[in-house]
């Protein structure tokens, strides 16, 4: 298949090389001084390539130069692909030795032309003749070593201009250069779901925000998501305060505290990471250790679908597990809570959207028995409206 | 002067009064002679329904054009009324290191309040332009061109010669623009895949790209959803107009002075012959489009016809907005404004996969994405393979892509050209139109690799931001001759400049006719080689022309050795 491809871009390059004269007609009319080939000079061009690529080892068949009568040389330019001509197969070229390299045109590759199409030929033919000197300059390229700076290069930092500005100013400089390249640090907040929560009983409302400050690798990351139902007091709420470091591409390592703010007093350990996976699923996942010795974790994902370029659909779903169970906090070991939703937003700006949507709660298992045993329904069914934002 | 003098500490447009009385002009006076002032002061600027805080030089947005003339010496006295340091760079010009403007690499910069003069032989001809080089204060208006006139006959013969500076307009400020990104990489993208639009992707390539966590619309990091594109200070609904004469050579020196913004050039109807590449002749070639990377020039002659007007446009490589400016053979003559083109879709090349999957690499093709791929060893792409990198590259949070198989794409016409169905320039159509002098055979190669996280919107080289290796320059010995490959381990096209110098681009061309170059775009999951002779002693900043990729980490220092060995 590559050699096919190779060969199929050479006899191109030499059928257009060759075709030039013919569309060198059609620019008579203009006053520049354009170069163009004769028919003779393409025959002469060809042949010098094909004694270059004797001398590269490649195989090239007598007589493959000899100009063909028009008819033969056809191609039909509006139907080939012009991406088969990628000259990125040229590499390839070098790694076959021995390679044939048929610069006769007159294969049955080489399919019919059009020359209505052809109003472009004398620069493909430039550019295809440059193909292969290219790679007979990559071929050159190879002889030359990779090596780092002789001696003679010198060492150390830049200093050159220390001697004619003074060493504090240049230093000075230097230090504002680098911070001024460094990507900066700087201070994002945002409102995920800022929402009120339609449902059975007594509506609710609901916040989940977060935000950073810092640079390119560490940054300190916080965060906060609360829920209650109006007329009563904040059901759950907490805050989180992380030490966030970039550890790949996508994904971020963070450890630090968490601390509940309703309910009996907890503190907790949190280790986690936070980035966006394949598929480009924003995904989150942090390992709680309260002060208490209960070990609990959650597992969010959310995906934006553009609807157009600023109505986005969020499916979105929260998984709360637990390694025992907590009765105080109404948590059963497993999965204690599943929280799927669904969120349309119209991003009026990019940083404010409002959306409306639906949120499903449910408790699982044991935290269900909890739910229950508390007067509490284990299915929670909202219809929310709310805000996402962020600076 | 005096207006200019008050806008020292608060502008007028922070003061709330009348946003234009202190505003910018659009376009820009000559100066030239052998004492050039420059004084850098806050502005506002306006353009369609846009307004904001601007930066201006001399009053004006793009700043002075410097018209100097080959084999005299120019003395440039900048004088900076902004509250905060600035600098210029002379982008292109064959300096003293010392003067070359990059605070904190060739001077400590201009505080405010203070004059820096810069005075030096100017030692070559053709196109350039100046720049600051202290944060982000270019996308806000300071920048210019600079024209050199040669010391004898100009090979390029024209009856009319414009100066076509290309450039964005923001009413946000640079420096919340680069937040943003920073917050949220595809703030600024308007054009991203969703459920209703009409790109040539099936449900595998889109499922694909979502696995690779990547964008396939991830084309220019700001786009026309804050940029107003610039002609000569001009957005489209300023109405900018060039005279001609039908029959008349029409000499264009576009210069890319955008600060984020690939733009695509063309003129319907009107053929362009490129003469010239950053400022060095090339052999004339004719194309009907160009890409512009951002910091390069080209200079283009057209012969307008008779027809009563042209329309020149400048559309951002992402098409979500374009610069437009027109050929008018009479005052108020107008052409038809073509609609902006369908955004263009990133490829297996792109992708760092040139050369495989039997390189059917175009967006809409059943076999152009990753997953589809067909053998080629292990290779895939999205695949984060660092076992292809050389040592020296670190491997971190701030390299999220690997090019499995990067060729040289020296043969692209670039993001999206791939397909229109007209000539367009590739580097390997340039040709330098006299012999290069340096004809040895470098002496040892190196590689670099342009690496990011897009996500993150970290950019480096070898996988370090430049606060990383501040200490550790890139070395060369006094005339030196290398080869350097520049690997782009990314999704984005990358316009890389090396301060003080040209090098040559290995194009193909013969070892004499590689085309001078003082930035090359290095295209996605692609290479690039150029040779260098290390002859201009000195540090010299070395980096990333998005601004933005600069100030995140794309940015290196380039020690050349003194011809005694020591340095400095």
């Amino acid at each position: 298949m590559k050699t096919f491809v190779v060969s199929t871009i050479v006899s191109l390059a030499a059928g257009t090389a060759l075709v030039s004269p013919v569309s060198a007609q059609q620019h008579t009319g203009h006053d520049m001084a354009q170069p163009q080939q004769s028919a003779g000079q393409a025959a002469q061009q060809c042949a010098q390539e094909a004694q270059r690529h004797r001398a590269m080892g490649h195989t090239v068949p007598d007589g493959a130069c000899k100009p063909k009568p028009e008819a033969e040389v056809e191609m039909d330019h509006g139907s080939m692909d012009r991406s088969q001509m990628n000259h990125g197969a040229m590499p390839m070229a070098e790694g076959q030795t021995g390679m044939a390299m048929p610069i006769n045109q007159s294969g049955q590759q080489v399919p019919r032309m059009d020359h209505g199409t052809m109003t472009d030929a004398p620069a493909r033919a430039q550019g295809m003749q440059g193909i292969d000197h290219s790679a007979m300059q990559m071929n050159s390229g190879a002889d030359i070593p990779l090596l780092p700076p002789p001696p003679e290069a010198g060492s150390g930092p830049a200093r050159a201009a220390i001697p004619i500005w003074g060493e504090e100013a240049m230093n000075e400089a230097r230090q504002e250069l680098i911070r001024e390249t460094d990507g900066g640090k700087r201070l994002w907040i945002q409102g995920d779901r800022l929402e009120y929560r339609a449902r059975e009983g007594t509506d609710g409302y609901l916040w989940d925000v977060q935000g950073y400050y810092g640079g390119d690798i560490d940054k300190f990351w916080f965060r906060s998501e609360g829920e209650g139902a109006f007329g009563n007091k904040v059901e759950s709420a907490e805050v989180q305060g992380l030490w966030s470091r970039a550890i790949a591409p996508f994904f971020d390592f963070q450890a630090g505290i968490r601390q509940d703010l309703t309910g009996p007093k907890r503190t907790y350990g949190v280790v986690g990471f936070q980035g966006l996976a394949p598929y480009k699923f924003d995904i989150l996942g942090a390992a709680f250790l309260s002060n208490t010795g209960d070990i609990t974790a959650r597992f969010e994902a959310e995906l934006d679908q553009r609807i157009t370029q600023r109505l986005i659909l969020t499916p979105r779903v929260e998984v709360n597990l637990a390694a025992q169970d907590v009765p105080e906090l109404g948590i059963g070991a497993g999965i204690d809570r599943i929280e799927p939703g669904i969120r349309l937003r119209y991003e009026f700006v990019r940083e404010f959207a409002p959306y409306i949507g639906i949120a499903q709660g449910w408790k699982v298992g044991r935290s269900a028995d909890f739910a229950r045993a508390a007067g509490e329904d284990p299915s929670v069914t909202s219809y929310v409206v709310g805000l996402r934002f962020w600076f | 002067m005096g207006l200019l003098g008050l806008a020292g500490a608060v502008p007028a447009w922070a003061r709330g009064g009348d946003l234009l009385s202190g505003v910018a002009r659009k376009g820009f006076d000559e100066v030239s002679g052998s004492n050039i002032d420059l004084t850098v002061a806050r502005s506002a600027f306006s353009t369609g329904n846009r307004r904001g805080g601007a930066i201006a030089v001399n009053g004006s947005i793009p700043g002075p054009l410097l018209r100097l003339r080959e084999g005299t010496t120019v003395r440039l006295n900048v004088h900076n009324q902004l509250e905060e340091d600035t600098s210029i760079h002379w982008h292109g010009l064959l300096v003293p290191f010392q003067l070359d403007g990059v605070p904190g690499v060739s001077f400590p910069g201009v505080k405010p309040g203070e004059t820096f003069t810069a005075e030096f032989p100017v030692r070559q001809s053709g196109t350039y332009w100046w720049h600051s080089h202290s944060g982000l204060q270019e996308q806000a208006g300071h920048y210019g061109p600079i024209v050199v006139d040669p010391a004898g006959p100009d090979p390029v013969q024209a009856d009319r010669e414009y100066i076509v500076v290309l450039s964005e307009f923001s009413e946000t400020d640079p420096n919340v623009l680069y937040d943003k990104l920073k917050k949220s990489a595809d703030y600024f993208n308007y054009e991203q895949p969703t459920w209703t639009d009409d790109y040539p992707l099936s449900g595998a390539q889109r499922r694909n790209w979502a696995r690779m966590r990547m964008s396939p619309v991830d084309i220019l990091d700001i786009t026309g959803s804050t940029f107003t594109y610039l002609i000569n200070g001009h957005g489209p609904a300023d109405n900018l107009e060039f005279n001609f004469q039908p029959g008349e050579r029409v000499r264009l020196r576009f210069i890319n002075s955008g600060a984020a913004t690939y733009f695509n050039i063309r003129i319907p109807g009107l053929p362009m012959t490129v003469v010239q590449a950053d400022g060095q002749n090339v052999e004339p070639v004719e194309v009907d489009e160009f890409q512009i990377g951002i910091a390069e020039t080209y200079d283009v002659i057209v012969t307008p016809g008779n027809d009563a007007a042209y329309t020149m446009v400048a559309e951002s490589m992402d098409r979500s907005g374009m610069g437009v400016a027109t050929l008018a053979s009479a005052p108020g003559a107008r052409a038809a404004i073509p609609p902006l083109r369908d955004p263009p879709l990133l490829t297996m090349a792109d992708m760092g996969m040139g050369g495989m999957a039997g390189m059917a690499g175009m967006g809409g093709g059943s076999e152009s994405m990753p997953g589809n791929s067909s053998g080629q060893g292990a290779a895939r792409p999205g695949m984060r393979d660092t076992s292809r990198l050389p040592a020296d590259v670190e491997v971190g949070p701030g390299l999220a892509m690997v090019s499995a198989n990067p060729v040289d794409r020296t043969g692209d016409p670039g993001v999206g050209l791939s397909d229109v169905p007209h000539r367009t320039l590739n580097y390997r159509k340039l040709r330098a139109l006299t012999p290069n002098a340096d004809r040895r055979i470098p002496s040892r190669r190196m590689e670099l690799h342009l690496t990011s996280n897009m996500e993150r919107y970290m950019w480096s080289f070898d996988g370090k931001k430049f606060s990383a290796v501040s200490d550790d320059p890139i070395r060369f010995a006094y005339n030196e001759r290398v080869r350097v490959k520049l690997i782009n381990d990314t999704m984005m096209t990358h316009p890389i400049h090396l301060h003080g110098h040209f090098f040559e681009l290995v194009n193909g061309a013969p070892a004499d006719r590689q085309p001078l170059k003082h930035t090359v775009n290095v295209q996605p999951g692609g290479s690039v080689e150029f040779d260098l002779t290390a002859d201009e002693p000195g540090d010299w900043a070395f980096h990333c022309h998005i601004l933005y990729h600069l100030v995140a980490g794309m940015f290196q220092i380039v020690t050349v050795a003194n011809p005694a060995g020591d340095e400095a």
